[in-house]
């Protein structure tokens, strides 16, 4: 069976790999599960611990000066551009 | 006798008072790697021209006196997910074994200002997901105290490095007890920074919220002297927050009169090796016989910080991980069909199992039927929690426990439960600065780590305290 | 009655016109080499953070005042989990459950008379980079990626093509009066997807509703919309199930095509974006905004209406286009003469934009130098004829009309000796025209003007030449 989560996680499994992670997913799944003991009822959701000024950057443009680099860790190029494999029929 | 049994600070007001130079110290730590590295493993990768290329020029400016900092011509080893420019970073990971990034970090910026050395890059645990360094892709380090032993993780080979003398310190990063843990497993002194103290830009991210890059040091004065140079407001990252601060050595006060530290019950456990507990015991006394004022009291909600720690670091693992897809940079599969499969050829290949557990737990939680259950229920215990601990701070300076519940274990021991970061992921999942630092040895002569937690930003009450224990600790090891 | 009534809702994406993109500090041009405007950030690089553009945040909020929407005092950005080569970080920043702005509207005029279309929200988020296909590969271009978007939601609060296209363009020419963007369709500044669906004429349910993407201009909105209501329509009718998906136009055959993947699913595992700090915006900020907001194109018009004497269909011309009323306030800034300056851009300034083919935004002659042709027509320096001919001079080159008319010899000849000789000539020459103006036909008259005018290049006063002639015919 693939799960949802391998398709979300663009991931693949081999048979014997597969047991391995439904086995851990099941002992975490059922470990996560004593969380729902915790009465959370009316609280709050806390997605973030800092909640000081709000960050801005001005709009003001400054070139990175290392292009080279950005491109040449591409597995595949072509004229400046990235190429992967054609992503329409 | 090597230049490295030397500590940071004590190293460095050596070259800086012309006794030897920034030159010598690197070819010391450059022949310790060479000596010990093939035992050891720290690096993943060492840059001996680059590095004596580095201590010469450092050398110039110290001998014309633009450098004259505390660390300026110390060798120092950093974790391989944290970017020097030039050099190769890995991430412990085949996804990243050929990638060189544009830019260098803020903290790796902040070192090479302040004249630090940069020798290589340490292993870790692969994408920093793990504890024992044994996840890396490409070979397991050992704990110098014990070879049999494992240093720890993720940060392993930076607290392997440092406690094999292979350089002055390192430095790691802290996700869930990253950097606490192997030093306490490797006999040193490690510190999380709150979160915002220091620049996340230039780490590879594991979980955005948690992550911290902090010390992996011999003692508490050159943590301090090292967390100096780190802290710095950087607008490249929103999170970094402006602190006036930050001259952490000025904590460097042995005293703890009238100071209020807590142990928090849930820290003392059965999980807990009545080694470890002895030694932290005995660290206690030390602290008392110093003036500190010590109760117990109960923390509440402290057993649900590894439940809210492994859904929310998974999930933002499975975002942060989702960018390695071989597109414009990392592991690209050789064969593949369309697209698509590409995605799944090069991230099926170019992870290993544990980083691919954790990618696919996180999807599982953030899924669309899953999301209230478990990501935003751990969202809401967290507030829970956080609860809990303001309020302890309001009554103490200091939550005291142990770093770890056991010692160092042996290579190879799957063994590992899920609760083996209880003690250090409360201070990452609320943004705590906390400090390890060595108090004893259990009866296998491997070190343990007291654990010192501090409220937001409150590095300097940690180190206070932290110095002061080492101080009338006296040697361990 | 009609059997079928169609809801329509609309997601409407908004290039915003910052010199930066959104979370870093690379230009926003548009065009140029391909990833030449990017950095560690915009690529998603490992080791990078977004840092927010400030004038992101103003320009959302500006649009969301402009549009009645609450500004939310509590902002928050989530991340949108989906793998695809166009978004190196396979997350896009985007917002979710605290978007910037809620609740809004906007009041539309059509046929059918004035209606509320609601705007559920506006949300900021990042564009992604564009793909360039080839035979067997995709190529990757970043520069757009980062590039920042705001997105409006509205409600299902329209019913035909007519009330989308309405609601589109005054969405358009407020968010152009703010200069938050140029809301170009055809260039991609503003996208629009249309959310379709029919239902029986009277019925509370909603139908099953398509998405339809790739609409790049007014016109191929109005003919996807049309196309889709009369397909689902027609699907209702033979019994068969619309399915929900989104469906792609193609304006070349007409039609539209299903867009469906068959694995992709659709869970983007919204999450709050951990590098970016919750907005948290104080009623001082939202209070400044609102007093930089420029006048916005009905109070605009309204005040057309009460200082300058102009007819309701040039009010409406001229207010079309923020760039046209800035060009016609700063002429009578200068020159006062409201009904004059109207005129020159309602007539002549019109039919060169249709014979040259120059779109309104294109326009891009001083103010200054139709002021200044004004003036000279005023003074009697030179005549309509000529003006219009320099008029096209400023409009395609922006000429300086005074140097011009001076390097040209164009100034009217007021020499009433040197009109007179001509008009004597041309009398001269055309016996027959005198014979007809001595039988009545009054018209030969102009004719003989025409003549004088022609001789003389059009430059002479025309008013002076229609004296002198009389005064010579007065003679014979």
């Amino acid at each position: 069976m693939i799960s949802n989560a391998d398709l979300l996680s663009k991931l693949e499994f081999s048979e014997k790999e597969r047991e391995a992670v439904d086995r851990y997913m099941n002992s975490m799944i059922e470990f996560l599960d004593t969380l729902n003991e915790l009465d959370t009822e009316n609280v709050e959701a806390m997605s973030h611990i800092l909640l000081g000024e709000s960050v801005f950057r001005e709009d003001i443009i400054r070139n990175f000066s290392d292009r080279e680099t950005l491109l040449s860790n591409a597995p595949d190029r072509k004229n400046g551009y990235f190429r992967v494999p054609k992503t329409i029929d | 006798m090597s230049l490295m049994d030397l500590t940071a600070v004590q190293l460095g007001k050596m070259i800086r008072e012309k006794e030897l130079t920034a030159v010598e110290a690197t070819e010391d730590a450059l022949s310790q790697i060479s000596l010990y590295d093939s035992t050891y493993h720290s690096f993943i990768s060492v840059d001996e021209d680059g590095a004596i290329k580095r201590a010469k020029k450092v050398q110039e400016k110290i001998d014309s006196g633009i450098l004259t900092g505390p660390l300026a011509g110390v060798p120092v080893g950093i974790k391989d997910n944290l970017f020097v420019k030039g050099m190769k970073n890995t991430c412990g990971s085949k996804m990243l074994k050929d990638f060189y990034p544009a830019y260098s970090a803020t903290t790796v910026l902040n070192l090479e200002a302040a004249g630090a050395v940069i020798i290589g890059k340490t292993n870790m645990d692969e994408c920093s997901i793990g504890s024992t360094t044994e996840s890396s892709a490409f070979f397991t380090t050992k704990n110098p105290l014990d070879i049999e032993c494992v240093p720890g993780g993720s940060s392993g080979g930076s607290a392997a490095a440092v406690a094999g003398k292979e350089c002055s310190y390192a430095l790691g990063s802290d996700t869930g007890g990253s950097i606490r843990q192997p030093a306490a497993f490797c006999g040193l002194t490690g510190l999380k920074p709150s979160y915002g103290r220091v620049s996340r830009y230039g780490l590879v991210a594991y979980a955005s919220s948690f992550d911290q890059i902090g010390p992996i040091s011999r003692d508490v004065t050159d943590c301090a002297t090292i967390m100096e140079i780190l802290a710095s407001y950087d607008e490249n990252d929103s999170m970094s927050i402006k602190r006036e601060d930050n001259n952490f050595t000025k904590a460097l006060i042995n005293d703890v009169r009238g100071m209020k530290i807590g142990l928090a019950k849930g820290f003392f456990g059965t999980g807990v090796e009545p080694d470890v507990k002895a030694a932290v015991f005995s660290a206690i006394e030390i602290l008392r016989n110093k003036g500190a004022i010590i109760e117990e009291f109960d923390l509440s909600n402290l057993e649900y910080g590894v439940h809210i720690y492994h859904i929310i670091a998974a999930a933002e693992a499975s975002s942060n991980l989702a960018r390695f897809d071989g597109v414009n940079y990392g592991y690209r599969s050789k064969e593949f069909d369309g697209y698509n499969d590409m995605y799944y050829k090069s991230r099926s290949q170019g992870f290993g199992m544990d980083v691919k557990k954790k990618i696919v737990l996180g999807s599982f939680v953030l899924s669309a039927e899953n999301y209230e259950k478990y990501y935003k229920k751990a969202l809401k215990a967290r507030k829970l929690l956080n609860e809990s601990f303001s309020k302890a701070f309001k009554k103490y300076d200091v939550i005291l426990g142990p770093t770890t519940a056991t010692t160092a274990p042996k290579l190879g021991d799957k063994s590992s439960n899920i609760m083996g970061d209880y003690y250090t992921i409360p201070a990452n999942l609320l943004g705590l600065p906390a400090i390890t630092v060595p108090c004893g040895l259990d009866s296998m002569n491997l070190p343990i780590g007291l654990q010192l937690i501090g409220n937001h930003f409150q590095e300097s009450t940690i180190i206070r305290v932290a110095y002061t224990y080492e101080q009338a600790r006296g040697e361990i090891l | 009655m009609k059997q079928f009534e169609t809801v329509i809702g609309l997601e409407v994406h908004v290039e915003l016109a910052t010199e930066t993109k959104i979370f870093c500090a690379c230009s926003t041009k548009f065009g140029g080499e391909p990833n030449s405007h990017i950095c560690p950030v915009c690529t998603g690089m490992p080791g990078t953070l977004p840092v927010l553009n400030k004038k992101v945040l103003e320009y959302a909020i500006a649009v969301g005042l402009a549009t009645n929407c609450s500004i939310s005092r509590y902002s928050v950005f989530d991340r949108k989990n989906y793998f695809y080569p166009d978004n190196p970080q396979n997350y896009q920043i985007s917002q979710l459950y605290f978007p910037i702005c809620k609740d809004g509207n906007l009041e539309i005029e059509t046929k059918l008379g004035k209606k509320i279309v609601n705007i559920h929200e506006i949300h900021m988020e990042e564009d992604s980079g564009k793909l360039i296909h080839e035979e067997d590969t995709t190529l990757i271009d970043y520069n757009r990626s980062g590039v920042p978007l705001i997105e409006i939601v509205t409600k299902a609060d329209m019913e035909s093509a007519e009330e989308v296209n309405t609601f589109l363009d005054k969405l358009r020419l407020i968010i152009q009066y703010l200069g938050a963007s140029d809301c170009k369709l055809n260039e991609g500044s503003m996208r629009v997807d249309v959310n379709l669906s029919v239902r029986g004429t009277g019925e509370k349910e909603y139908g099953t509703r398509t998405e339809m993407k790739n609409l790049n201009s007014f016109k191929a909105i109005k003919r996807a919309v049309e196309s889709e209501r009369d397909r689902q329509i027609e699907l209702i009718k033979q019994g068969k199930e619309v399915v929900q998906e989104t469906r792609r136009w193609d304006d070349n055959d007409g039609t539209s095509y299903s867009m469906r993947s068959k694995e992709d699913s659709r869970d983007y595992r919204y999450f709050p974006e951990p590098d970016l700090l919750p907005l948290v915006i104080d009623n001082e900020w939202i209070e400044e905004i609102k007093k930089r907001q420029p006048e916005l194109p009905e109070m605009k018009r309204l005040r057309y209406r009460l200082e300058y004497e102009i007819p309701e269909y040039d009010i409406n011309l001229i207010t079309s286009s923020k760039h046209l009323s800035d060009i016609f306030e700063e002429t009578i800034a200068i020159c006062g003469k409201a009904k004059e300056v109207s005129n020159w851009i309602m007539v002549e300034a019109m039919r060169l934009l249709k014979e040259k083919a120059v779109e309104v935004e294109e326009i891009s002659f001083s103010p200054k130098n139709l002021a200044t042709l004004i003036d000279m027509i005023e003074k009697k320096t030179i005549n309509r004829t000529v003006a219009r001919d320099v008029f096209e001079e400023i409009f395609m080159r922006d000429v300086d009309p005074e140097i011009y008319v001076k390097k040209k010899g164009l100034t009217t000849i007021v020499d009433e000796n040197a009109i007179r000789e001509i008009i004597n000539k041309v009398i001269k020459e055309n016996k027959q025209s005198i014979a007809d103006i001595k039988n009545g036909k009054i018209k030969a008259k102009g004719f003989l003007v025409g003549q004088a005018m022609k001789d003389m290049g059009g430059r002479a006063d025309h008013s002076l030449v229609k004296e002198i002639l009389e005064e010579e015919l007065g003679r014979i």
